[in-house]
């Protein structure tokens, strides 16, 4: 009860002392003389986030650079070892050749996926729609942890002779096959793979709700003036859906390319980057918690920066060219 | 178009038999989970869960492992964690973007187009590129200052509020910018401060995007494990933090695992499922770039 209490009072404290704060730099704006008043005021608005915003990611993202160049207790410079270090590391290829597979597989998937359910569901009467979408949807509300424990149950291996608990290996026993330690079967990336299953799992619904708005947009005449001229189903949904919900695809696929990239949680819930499932956001726990070493760490996601900046450069672009049609 | 139909009709059933098996295979893991959080300990590690609905000898059920993974894993302590965390992690960065979105909606100053694409530029910046030297600032700050933050909710709050900035911004600004300029200047013409005009028109105004984005960003915090674990870790551990050292350790076995993830669920699936309609709205206004 006490513990409550106490959580309530520093809940109640924070999100009052944030509203003063904005009542108390808006009080003190208005005190200032007409002329300055005009000008000061955006900054009353934008300020603050301009501040978080710069002390919480944007100074600490350029530190990060700098303590890159540092040995592993910051201390002193060490140039481009770290790096150095890394590059001719076969591990650290190992690792990247993981990162390509999530960047190459899950997206595409996931997109795959989501314009087959939101097609589909799409064809089957609200009723039906609502549920199967509901069920596909689920999965969003879970943690990364939680979704690692659902699935470290289906995965679960026992030694041959007692019981498979896990429902894969009960099915593969079933068939007449030797259970196996499904995460620590490094052939073709096999458990890298079924990592992936479970990311997959988790953004279907994501990228299933984006498409069926987009698919639901499509202009009916469009579709109609199609089956019209004897187009079937699927020649309607490439030549005539695909092509004009393109934007929406795209939009799924950068997101959930953004989201695999920076992957970490499901690696770290279920191998800890063990039997070659390592990657980068992992390996950075890893060297800073594990090594105790800044340095690598930092230089790790350095990369990982560097890897994502094309990306931030399309979403600006994007961004401005939509705000030229406004 | 008769024949049309009727085509479409039969159609229907492959549309169906696809959906129909891909929802069981998507719900099937999760109902292995719920199940076996139902079931005594020696059942859980002697037969499969499936196996309750084909073998009646197995298919006991008790609430043992909810009572357990309160008494013996401290779950309770960590769902108040949880709250304490997700809660203002959710309101303080509804209010700061919302004040950010009004700025760059309604007011004119020099640079705003840039300041608000170095904004959308930030969207995608991944949070482990800041960790370390906002951990390095808070020990700084509890070393030097004597404020403790390390390990105590506020930091949570703050990287959360920080990191969430961008997106929040992005999605009320095109909000806000869907609201009648005109009647901002007819309130301005009545001599009502931008302050007042914040508080009493747009807020109330901006209700359903402040919704949606506040249940995206009440999930992504509760469900967080990163963010909690590196600066609140274990002083106070949320569930996420909890859970994954009950799988580490098998901590009493799989039916406490299954029964504290299923605890952890409880709450999103709930938001989710009770305010899906205001969930589904955000993420489309929010990704449809």
């Amino acid at each position: 009860m006490e513990e409550i209490l106490q959580t309530l009072f520093t809940v109640v404290v924070g999100i009052a002392a944030t509203i003063l704060f904005y009542w108390v730099i808006n009080w003190l704006s208005s005190r200032l003389p007409q002329r300055f008043q005009e000008k000061a005021l955006p900054w009353v608005f934008i300020g603050p986030v301009l501040i978080l915003i710069a002390s919480f990611v944007v100074y600490p993202s350029v530190q990060t650079v700098v303590l890159s160049f540092m040995d592993a207790w910051s201390e002193n410079w060490i140039g481009l070892d770290n790096y150095v270090g890394l590059f001719t590391s076969p591990d650290f290829y190992r690792m990247l050749l993981n990162n390509l597979l999530w960047i190459a597989i899950v997206p595409i998937v996931v997109v795959t996926f989501g314009l087959l359910i939101a097609q589909f569901s799409n064809m089957v009467g609200p009723k039906r729609e609502k549920i199967y979408k509901s069920v596909i949807f689920m999965p969003m509300a879970i943690s990364f942890v939680s979704a690692a424990t659902i699935w470290s149950f289906t995965y679960s291996y026992q030694p041959p002779g007692s019981a498979q608990i896990g429902l894969l290996n009960s099915i593969v026993s079933f068939f007449g096959a030797e259970p196996q330690p499904w995460l620590s079967i490094t052939d073709f990336k096999l458990n890298s793979l079924l990592l992936m299953v479970i990311v997959i799992w988790l953004n279907a619904g994501f990228s299933m709700v984006l498409l069926s708005a987009a698919i639901k947009s499509v202009p009916e005449e469009t579709i109609e003036a199609a089956r019209v001229d004897g187009a079937s189903s699927a020649t309607v949904f490439f030549r005539v859906i695909l092509p004009q919900i393109r934007a929406s695809a795209v939009a799924v696929f950068i997101t959930v390319l953004i989201g695999v990239m920076k992957v970490f949680d499901i690696v770290y819930a279920l191998t800890k980057g063990e039997s070659d499932t390592n990657v980068l956001g992992m390996a950075f726990i890893k060297e800073y918690f594990q090594y105790n070493d800044t340095g690598k760490a930092s230089a790790i996601v350095v990369i990982l920066m560097v890897l994502i900046i094309p990306i931030m450069i399309y979403q600006v672009r994007t961004y401005k060219k939509a705000e030229e049609l406004r | 178009m008769k024949f049309l139909s009727r085509i479409n009709e039969k159609l229907r059933i492959i549309p169906t038999l696809v959906l129909t098996v891909l929802a069981i295979m998507w719900l099937t893991p999760t109902i292995g989970l719920l199940v076996t959080s139902f079931r005594p300990v020696d059942d859980a590690r002697t037969s499969g869960w499936w196996e309750v609905f084909f073998n009646p000898k197995v298919a006991n059920f008790t609430l043992d492992s909810y009572k357990a993974v309160f008494d013996e894993q401290g779950l309770g302590s960590s769902i108040i964690a949880t709250f304490a965390i997700a809660i203002p992690a959710t309101v303080l960065p509804i209010l700061v973007a919302a004040f950010a979105a009004y700025g760059f909606t309604f007011l004119q100053f020099r640079g705003r187009e840039s300041w608000f694409g170095v904004i959308i530029g930030l969207m995608v910046v991944p949070q482990q590129v800041a960790l370390i030297p906002v951990l390095q600032m808070f020990i700084w700050i509890g070393d030097n200052l004597g404020i403790p933050l390390l390990g105590q909710y506020p930091a949570a709050w703050i990287v959360h509020a920080a990191f969430a900035m961008p997106l929040a911004i992005y999605i009320l600004r095109n909000y806000m910018m869907t609201l009648p300029a005109a009647l901002i200047e007819a309130a301005r013409i009545d001599g009502a401060s931008h302050f007042q005009i914040f508080w009493r028109l747009i807020i109330p105004m901006s209700v359903p995007a402040l919704a949606s984005f506040a249940i995206f960003q009440f999930l992504w915090v509760w469900n967080d494990f990163l963010i909690a674990f590196l600066f609140v870790g274990t002083e106070h551990p949320v569930l996420t933090t909890t859970l994954l050292s009950m799988l580490d350790l098998y901590g009493g076995g799989w039916q406490n695992v299954a029964a504290g993830s299923f605890i952890s669920m409880a709450v999103p699936l709930l938001v989710f499922f009770s305010l899906q309609r205001y969930f589904v709205r955000g993420l489309t206004s929010g990704s449809v770039k």
